[in-house]
């Protein structure tokens, strides 16, 4: 059977349409229980699904997009994440995922906590506001950032909760989130770039890999 | 999935499907893409004396006829079929024409066919009809063997536990040992779900639309008002009517309060508005003078012709008496055998069914961890739609069945 290299390709397709996705699915343990909320159209599910023998599920609110996965075979709910995760009880899955997500919602942290309940760890990855190209764009040129990973104009933004890497960490320090990893990276075209230094200044995109602290 | 988008057309105009869309048990699509053609509807009968089927009500219903019909071809290994399930007024005749000049095909025929979301190219369709209807099955209409008479309301109260029940029976006649799939709306929903909890071995995958686990207070509500208006009829007595004229005036008006509850506030504006049936002021006069009063006069009409007025009352009172979450009272527990994935499909409008009963199920399912995908359509058709918005309806089932055929192997698999 050839469906090895089939796989790999369909891996392959999602993480070069999506260079972040590949530091995501390294993080992800093989034969995980995976909760993605805000799946969108299923592809990192997919890949995690593939390549990790993950057990997946997403939650989504849009019905295209529902749609796709459908089509994909993935398991998904058609709803509004502030609504929150009352159906999942404490640590029932391995990893709730969040990326890109947690800037769009009314309440961020409602659901960040929420996803630390339910997850035993939770991957969530943000847009940096403070990115050097965001602050300049800003504080020499006066206007409001445009980035690869903030690609929107003022009024069409549907992000309303954004944040910077710096404040990402103050939340967890104050809420009793644990970092265990932390993957800063400069997005580009088909790839995505590590930065180690400076991230709040250098990285348009951080990924954590956060949990509860214990006891 | 060319031959679907039917629904795209037919959704964006109200005057195309005027006579179309509304009632279960005669919806009429225009009909594009393949078509199953001539069918017949089979008879299968069995719970002879003393084999009776043990009903949950205490008494022994037998012997017992099922009307079913059937499309496409049954694959060797009997792994193809999909059992479609009918809503409160429908019938087996699911799709195609009994006849060439039938001016209506069955009840889901845009939905049932070469090409369409249910392919008879690839699937094996079974749609049975359900006891105590009136369309070919064993119901109050029916001749009482130890009396020669019809049973009328010596009938015994059947469940929806109990009509699945029959059906497995047929199933078990056909030699099917798992269904790849059942699915229904409405009332057909509710079979879908207890065919997961009755016989979890026997399903693979399920998709319950437009449904509940138990209905709401204020669904039974209107199903008692269309009961008592049968019951109240001064041509009903006492369900021993059949020879005479019946209750017809109080099933038409059973009929009536149910068309309001399958249409939206939405849809009812969209399709009669305030408007006049035949003149542009008003008559100041009781005569049928509204059009959304003249449609559901002839809906009325035009029910009581095909329908028996026991079996309505018998029908909606499965309805009524259906609740998945006992015996315990919690639908977590009682669905925690259910082995079958899901695809719940919900509709923003219907506030029959409304979407949070579809909610309450996809919750007890992944509180169970159950594989559950579920989708609300955004659809102006009310309850309806599952009838209507054949397109969405169609994307999502292809795909779903299209992904868990087990004659498909995927590659992530």
């Amino acid at each position: 059977m050839n469906s090895n290299s089939a796989r790999h390709e369909i891996t392959r397709e999602i993480t070069k349409l999506r260079p972040e996705f590949r530091y995501i699915i390294d993080m992800v343990e093989p034969g995980s229980r995976v909760l993605d909320l805000g799946c969108g159209e299923g592809h990192l599910l997919k890949a995690l699904q593939i390549e990790k023998r993950a057990r997946v599920q997403g939650i989504e609110l849009s019905d295209t997009a529902i749609q796709e996965c459908v089509a994909k075979g993935l398991f998904v709910y058609h709803g509004d994440l502030d609504e929150g995760l009352a159906d999942f009880n404490d640590n029932s899955v391995d990893y709730v995922i969040l990326t890109s997500t947690i800037q769009v919602l009314h309440r961020p942290d409602f659901l960040i906590l929420e996803a630390a309940r339910v997850g035993r760890q939770c991957i969530i990855s943000i847009p940096n506001f403070a990115y050097w190209r965001a602050r300049f764009q800003l504080a020499i040129c006066g206007v409001m950032p445009k980035t690869r990973s903030l690609p929107y104009e003022w009024y069409n933004t549907p992000n309303i909760h954004l944040t910077t890497i710096r404040d990402f960490r103050r939340f967890c320090r104050e809420r009793g989130l644990l970092i265990r990893r932390e993957t800063d990276l400069v997005l580009g075209q088909h790839s995505a770039r590590r930065i180690r230094v400076w991230p709040n200044f250098f990285a348009d995109y951080a990924i954590f890999l956060i949990e509860k602290k214990q006891g | 999935m060319g031959d679907c988008t039917v629904g795209a057309k037919v959704v964006s105009s109200y005057q195309i499907n005027n006579i179309n869309i509304v009632s279960f048990g005669s919806v009429t699509v225009i009909e594009e893409g393949g078509s199953v053609g001539i069918v017949e509807t089979k008879y299968y009968t069995f719970a002879e004396p003393p084999n009776e089927l043990q009903l949950e009500c205490g008494r022994k219903l037998g012997p017992i006829t099922l009307a079913y019909e059937t499309y496409g071809e049954m694959n060797a290994d009997k792994s193809n079929c999909i059992l479609v399930l009918h809503a409160l007024t429908g019938d087996a005749h699911a799709a195609g024409r009994h006849h060439p000049d039938d001016p209506k095909p069955g009840w889901w025929d845009n939905m049932i066919g070469p090409g369409k979301a249910f392919d008879t190219n690839k699937y094996y369709i079974i749609c049975s009809n359900i006891i105590s209807g009136c369309k070919g099955s064993t119901g109050p209409s029916s001749i009482n063997p130890a009396t020669g008479k019809p049973y009328a309301l010596d009938f015994p109260m059947v469940t929806i536990a109990d009509m699945v029940n029959a059906q497995k029976a047929l199933i078990d006649h056909l030699g099917i040992k798992q269904l790849m799939c059942v699915v229904g709306g409405s009332m057909g929903g509710m079979q879908a779900l207890q065919w997961t909890v009755a016989y979890p071995d026997m399903v693979r995958l399920a998709i319950p639309i437009a449904t509940s686990a138990r209905l709401s207070a204020q669904a039974i509500a209107f199903d008692a008002v269309g009961r008592h208006a049968i019951m109240t009829d001064p041509d009903f007595n006492g369900g021993n009517y059949y020879g005479g004229p019946g209750p017809v005036r109080g099933l038409a008006t059973a009929r009536m309060i149910g068309h309001i509850t399958y249409m939206s506030d939405r849809s009812m504006h969209e399709k009669f508005g305030r408007g006049f049936q035949n003149a542009d002021s008003p008559a100041y006069d009781f005569v049928t003078e509204f059009k959304v009063e003249s449609y559901l006069n002839y809906r009325g009409a035009s029910f009581v012709e095909r329908f028996d007025a026991n079996s309505y009352l018998y029908i909606t009172k499965a309805m009524d008496y259906f609740d998945l979450s006992q015996p315990s009272g919690d639908l977590r527990k009682e669905l925690s055998k259910v082995k079958a994935s899901f695809l719940v499909i919900s509709f923003s409008s219907d506030w029959l069914f409304p979407s949070y009963m579809s909610k309450e199920i996809v919750s007890a399912l992944r509180r169970n961890n159950k594989d559950v995908t579920y989708a609300e359509i955004q659809s102006d058709y009310g309850h309806d739609a599952f009838l209507v918005e054949v397109d969405t309806l169609s994307r999502l089932i292809v795909n779903f069945l299209e992904y868990f055929d087990p004659r498909n192997r995927h590659s992530d698999e």
